[in-house]
């Protein structure tokens, strides 16, 4: 093992980890890549990498440079990591309802919290994010659901590091959130071998978004637009909170200790598994379960933690 | 074939507060336009003048998003249920329309 010069250097070449006790097709591997392993926790380290180094390198950025991002969590501590170090001060608009736990690994990074509302969920945070970023033309808004910067992370990292460690893989499987990981990953595997299958599961619900009053509030991230990322998915999939928390709990089985979009990522490749003859799916654990311990997601009864599940956003 | 379609929040105004309707059709689209007749504005909520899909409504048969299955014309089965909901952005996917969510 080398020394690094930085944590940044930790990012990426994450492990690749034989799940298949836990698929229901004896002829169907399952294989899951441990995002959580990255050195600020989750899977958004790598975008938060690659986006603000594209901004340094356009010059966007220099030191003491303020920064503003929507982000439900992840995004905003990965950057915040990274910006503690390099001298740059940052501010998230987060909603309100996230765990607890979000909130204060931002703290730790020293990042500034600008709240918005929970029962307007993520689409609230981007709303108010566009919005201080028009008002303030001197922050840098990266805006990781519009930054080329997103998808290129996953297509130049995580995508070859699994055809590097998995090259029989015929399914993969990740979390629709931003729509980097199955834009970039999915783009990549594709160019390999057109007969993967690239699966979408999108997020089990955080607060119920009653505050969508009409159906032009509604948001797709424009990098799923430019990227095509309606061709380059093979299936979209819904999962509810219950069957999140449920998998979540069953990764324990084979010693995986992951967040609860983890658990509703699994759920989907399950559930593929359960639908083809034979085959190997590659899929995607977005973060360890550290962050939410608050949630009794492991201990408390099912029926509680799936009510409070709906009350906090953690995709 | 008579299916039942869950409406998330914001379109249960047009069928009177209704979280769960029938439908009769033997595919989604044909259910869908079924629905016209019971609940005018309903469904040019959810098909555009072309008679696509509109871009922030997402239409799934049981689980499964209908635009990566054969989009309208998706075929429906006996037991098989619509649900109607919003795009939203990653983090916050309203589930009300789903049955046995809380609304």
């Amino acid at each position: 093992m080398a020394v690094y010069g930085s944590m940044t250097e930790l990012i990426g070449n994450t492990p690749l980890v034989d799940i298949s006790a836990l698929s229901p097709n004896e002829n169907v591997r399952i294989l899951m890549k441990l995002e959580g392993q990255n050195p600020g926790g989750s899977v958004k380290d790598r975008i938060a990498l690659s986006m603000i180094e594209a901004a340094e390198a356009e010059g966007r950025l220099v030191p003491g440079s303020v920064l503003i991002e929507p982000s439900s969590g992840n995004t905003g501590i990965g950057l915040a990591m990274i910006c503690k170090a390099r001298g740059y001060h940052l501010k998230v608009v987060l909603a309100t309802n996230v765990s607890i736990e979000r909130r204060q690994l931002l703290e730790v990074w020293g990042a500034e919290i600008i709240e918005s509302p929970g029962a307007e969920g993520s689409n609230g945070a981007v709303r108010r994010a566009q919005k201080l970023a028009a008002e303030h033309p001197d922050w840098v808004f990266l805006y990781q659901y519009a930054n080329p910067a997103n998808p290129k992370a996953h297509y130049e990292g995580t995508g070859p590091e699994i055809w590097r460690d998995c090259p029989e893989v015929t399914h993969f499987v990740a979390g629709l959130g931003t729509s980097g990981t199955l834009l970039g990953v999915g783009r990549f595997l594709k160019e390999r071998n057109p007969a993967i299958k690239v699966l979408a599961v999108e997020p089990p619900a955080g607060e119920i978004v009653d505050g969508l009053r009409n159906l032009e509030d509604g948001y797709i991230p424009p990098i799923f637009i430019e990227g095509n990322g309606a061709e380059l998915l093979d299936g979209k999939r819904i999962v509810r909170p219950r069957e999140s928390i449920e998998w979540t709990r069953r990764l324990t089985e084979v010693g995986v200790f992951a967040g609860l979009s983890t658990g509703a990522i699994l759920a989907g490749a399950v559930k593929t598994a359960a639908g083809i003859e034979q085959g190997t799916i590659v899929t995607i654990a977005c973060d360890g379960g550290w962050k939410y311990l608050s949630t009794g997601a492991w201990t408390d009864d099912l029926d509680t933690v799936e009510s409070r599940a709906r009350e906090i956003t953690y995709f | 074939m008579s299916v039942s379609v869950n409406l998330p929040t914001v379109l249960r105004v047009h069928a009177g507060g209704t979280k769960t309707v029938e439908a009769e059709g033997a595919t989604v689209g044909e259910a869908l336009r079924d629905l016209e007749a019971k609940y005018p504005g309903l469904v040019g909520q959810v098909i555009n003048d072309e008679g696509a899909l509109h871009k922030f409504v997402n239409v799934y048969v049981n689980d499964d998003d209908v635009r990566y299955l054969s989009s309208l014309d998706t075929p429906l089965g006996p037991s098989d249920e619509i649900s109607i909901l919003p795009a939203v952005a990653g983090g916050a996917v309203d589930q009300s329309g789903f049955p046995g969510e809380a609304a």
